[in-house]
């Protein structure tokens, strides 16, 4: 079954505290290794929508409530 | 209508009521305790509030709150504790909050002593706190101008977003006076007259903007906006809100300048001088800011004026203020005590003598 | 389509200038999801502090002061007689503010039983001026103005708010909370609700005093700084509640 979860990060205005990788159950989210954003961070990124689960701990976490997540 | 005998403090008390004061937060010191203490009977009879705050700076910290919701707020204190309200005088004015502050002025400097004093006219009109700010200051020199000041003084305040302050010596305080109380004012909060008030706001019910009630600008651009606004009111006030008597001043020879208690003292010591057949007069500023420059310039310019005495409850502080009027035109002497020791008929009388001589 | 999370419409559009991973961000969430949820915006009035957060009135979506430092209780006192028990008002506060300079404000806001909420945010030093000493920073810990760290000879313990505020008699409800996981933001947010609701209740003075992290300051990465929050802050500061008078 396909994952139904959008996890979407404001990339220009996250901060890349890593608040959010070290809250994911599922340890699919990191900074991003390939982008600085105008702030001069590297953005925190999913790097496997397939396996989020929805549980919202990267959001709740989020100091700069950068984080949205829908579910289909 | 009748007049009624009323201490100073407590007439000073019930115009603020009048005039639509709802609030007020105060700490006991002398010699306006009675201030706080009428307070404390008479605002729960009308609905309103007294609160004894633990200081006077938490009192000034709560006249800013409630005054930015736009109620009339009024707190007073003496001396040392408008040292400790400086700080949030200086909030008011930044964040331009309307609101009335009472100094019964004691002897100083430091803890000083519990008489009558002009002490505190630097402070008042030369800075206080910190920042280019000013305040609107009355320094009535009876129970009754007092009380018609205040019949006003919150109107002036919010016309111009700006704290009033009452800058009366302890003797206004202390004395007791027939006077004239005006009707109560039925004051209500007008929103639309004071849209930047805060009394909870919700996007989209309110047409008005989110409320902030602020002084931190943190950019220089847009403090320097902010100081510019501040500075542009101050002119208006300075143009429009000078107050002052002229006494006996037409061809007079000598012009003593003097404000509060003390200008009550130098008419009596015209009338006497007249009796000697010494024409002098008397400039008595109502408000000490804005100071009334010109007023004093031209009643000191008439060809007859040949020197200029201040006298004051204090070493000479308004002094620097008709100097800075007669700008050097002619002689301006200064006879005056502090330690509360109030400069008598006699005193002044003698000193005009000695500068007729010209000792 | 359904939205697991999004951004509380009582929290501004203006981007927060805290530092990368400082909690104050989680804590004004915190807030601003309690007032939307409790449908207080129009019924609720705040006031920012000096400190970090002297820029909460950009943030927080609803009317706002920013008053001097630690003057917050006396301000929110002055505006909660003016609005009466209708408008709830809150003051949002650091350790700087609260525990230092503030002091008098804030024993004096519980004495009188002020009904009002003050969020108190406790990371252990002093964030906007860069670093230096807090009442709050603990034993051994390095500071700019303590830069061997502090001892208790010199400068005493650290000075524990909640306990002591707990100790009025008209303080209605302490609690210290934190929000260094996601459980713990939970029972954090739990404690703001449950102060809002009893001063919507016309209860008394509430105060909920949050751990925070601060990173640059403690020279730590943000997820170094959780940890050092969890083994250093909270066996000094244990979390729980102080006082509840409703469960009294």
């Amino acid at each position: 079954m396909s994952n139904l979860v959008r996890v979407t990060i404001n990339e220009e205005r996250c901060k890349g505290c890593a608040l959010c990788v070290r809250a994911c159950p599922k340890k699919i989210i990191e900074l991003s290794k390939t982008k600085i954003n105008a702030k001069g961070y590297r953005p925190a990124e999913v790097t496997n929508m397939e396996a989020c689960i929805g549980c919202t701990a990267c959001a709740r976490t989020c100091p700069d409530v950068v984080i949205h997540i829908e579910k289909d | 209508m009748a007049l009624t005998l009323m201490k100073g403090s407590e007439a000073i008390a019930e115009a603020a009521i009048r005039a639509g004061a709802r609030f007020f937060f105060g700490y006991p010191i002398t010699p306006q305790t009675e201030i706080p203490e009428y307070m404390a009977a008479r605002m729960p009879e009308i609905g309103g509030c007294f609160l004894q705050a633990e200081s006077e700076v938490a009192a000034i910290n709560m006249v800013y709150g409630a005054a930015g919701t736009g109620a009339r707020v009024v707190t007073s204190s003496s001396s040392p504790g408008v040292s400790l309200k400086q700080e949030g005088i200086s909030y008011c004015a930044g964040a331009q909050v309307p609101c009335l502050i009472i100094n019964v002025m004691r002897g100083g400097p430091g803890l000083g002593n519990i008489q009558a004093s002009q002490g505190d006219y630097f402070q008042a009109v030369k800075g206080g706190g910190n920042g280019d700010y000013h305040l609107l200051t009355y320094a009535p020199a009876s129970v009754q101008e007092a009380i018609d000041i205040m019949m006003f003084a919150f109107d002036k305040a919010e016309q111009y977003r700006i704290p009033v302050l009452f800058l009366a010596d302890g003797i206004i305080a202390q004395m007791m006076e027939p006077v004239e109380l005006p009707e109560m004012v039925d004051y209500k909060v007008d929103p639309e007259k004071k849209p930047w008030a805060c009394t909870g706001w919700k996007a989209g019910d309110d047409p008005k903007k989110r409320g902030v009630i602020n002084s931190i600008y943190i950019d220089t651009e847009s403090l320097t906006v902010h100081n510019n606004e501040l500075q542009a009111c101050y002119k208006e006030v300075v143009e429009n809100e000078q107050m002052w008597e002229e006494f006996n001043c037409e061809g007079a020879e000598y012009i003593i300048t003097a404000f509060g208690t003390v200008a009550r003292i130098a008419k009596s010591a015209i009338t006497q001088l007249k009796e000697k057949g010494i024409n002098v007069g008397l400039v008595r500023p109502i408000t000490v800011w804005p100071f009334p420059y010109d007023a004093v310039k031209k009643v000191v310019d008439q060809p007859s004026v040949k020197a200029v005495l201040d006298v004051e409850l204090n070493e000479g502080q308004m002094l620097q203020d008709v100097k800075l009027a007669v700008n050097g035109t002619k002689e301006v002497d200064f006879f005056g005590h502090c330690g509360s020791l109030m400069p008598s008929t006699d005193e002044i009388v003698n000193k005009i003598l000695s500068m007729k001589e010209g000792k | 389509m359904a939205v697991l999370f999004e951004k509380t419409k009582l929290l501004t559009d203006k981007q927060f200038h805290y530092c990368p991973g400082c909690h104050h961000g989680i804590i004004h969430r915190l807030v601003a999801e309690v007032l939307d949820e409790m449908n207080l915006q129009g019924k609720c009035i705040g006031v920012a502090p000096v400190g970090c957060s002297v820029f909460a009135y950009d943030y927080f979506n609803c009317d706002m002061y920013e008053a001097a430092h630690g003057r917050a209780p006396a301000v929110a006192t002055g505006i909660k007689r003016a609005v009466g028990n209708d408008t709830m008002v809150f003051t949002y506060q650091g350790d700087g503010d609260l525990a230092s300079i503030g002091t008098a404000e804030i024993v004096h806001a519980a004495h009188r039983g002020e009904k009002i909420v003050t969020i108190f945010v406790n990371n252990a030093i002093y964030g906007m001026t860069g670093g230096q000493m807090a009442p709050t920073t603990l034993i051994g810990q390095k500071a700019s103005t303590c830069p061997t760290g502090r001892t208790e000879e010199w400068s005493g313990m650290p000075i524990k708010m909640s306990e002591m505020l707990a100790q009025i008699p008209s303080s209605y409800y302490i609690e210290r909370v934190a929000v260094n996981n996601t459980a713990n933001i939970a029972k954090a947010k739990k404690a703001i609700a449950k102060a809002f609701r009893y001063q919507m209740e016309g209860k008394g003075f509430c105060m909920i005093e949050v751990l925070s992290t601060c990173p640059t300051n403690w020279g730590l990465s943000p997820v170094e700084a959780i940890d050092w929050l969890e083994n250093n802050m909270i066996p000094y500061y244990p979390l729980g509640v102080y006082r509840d008078k409703e469960a009294e």
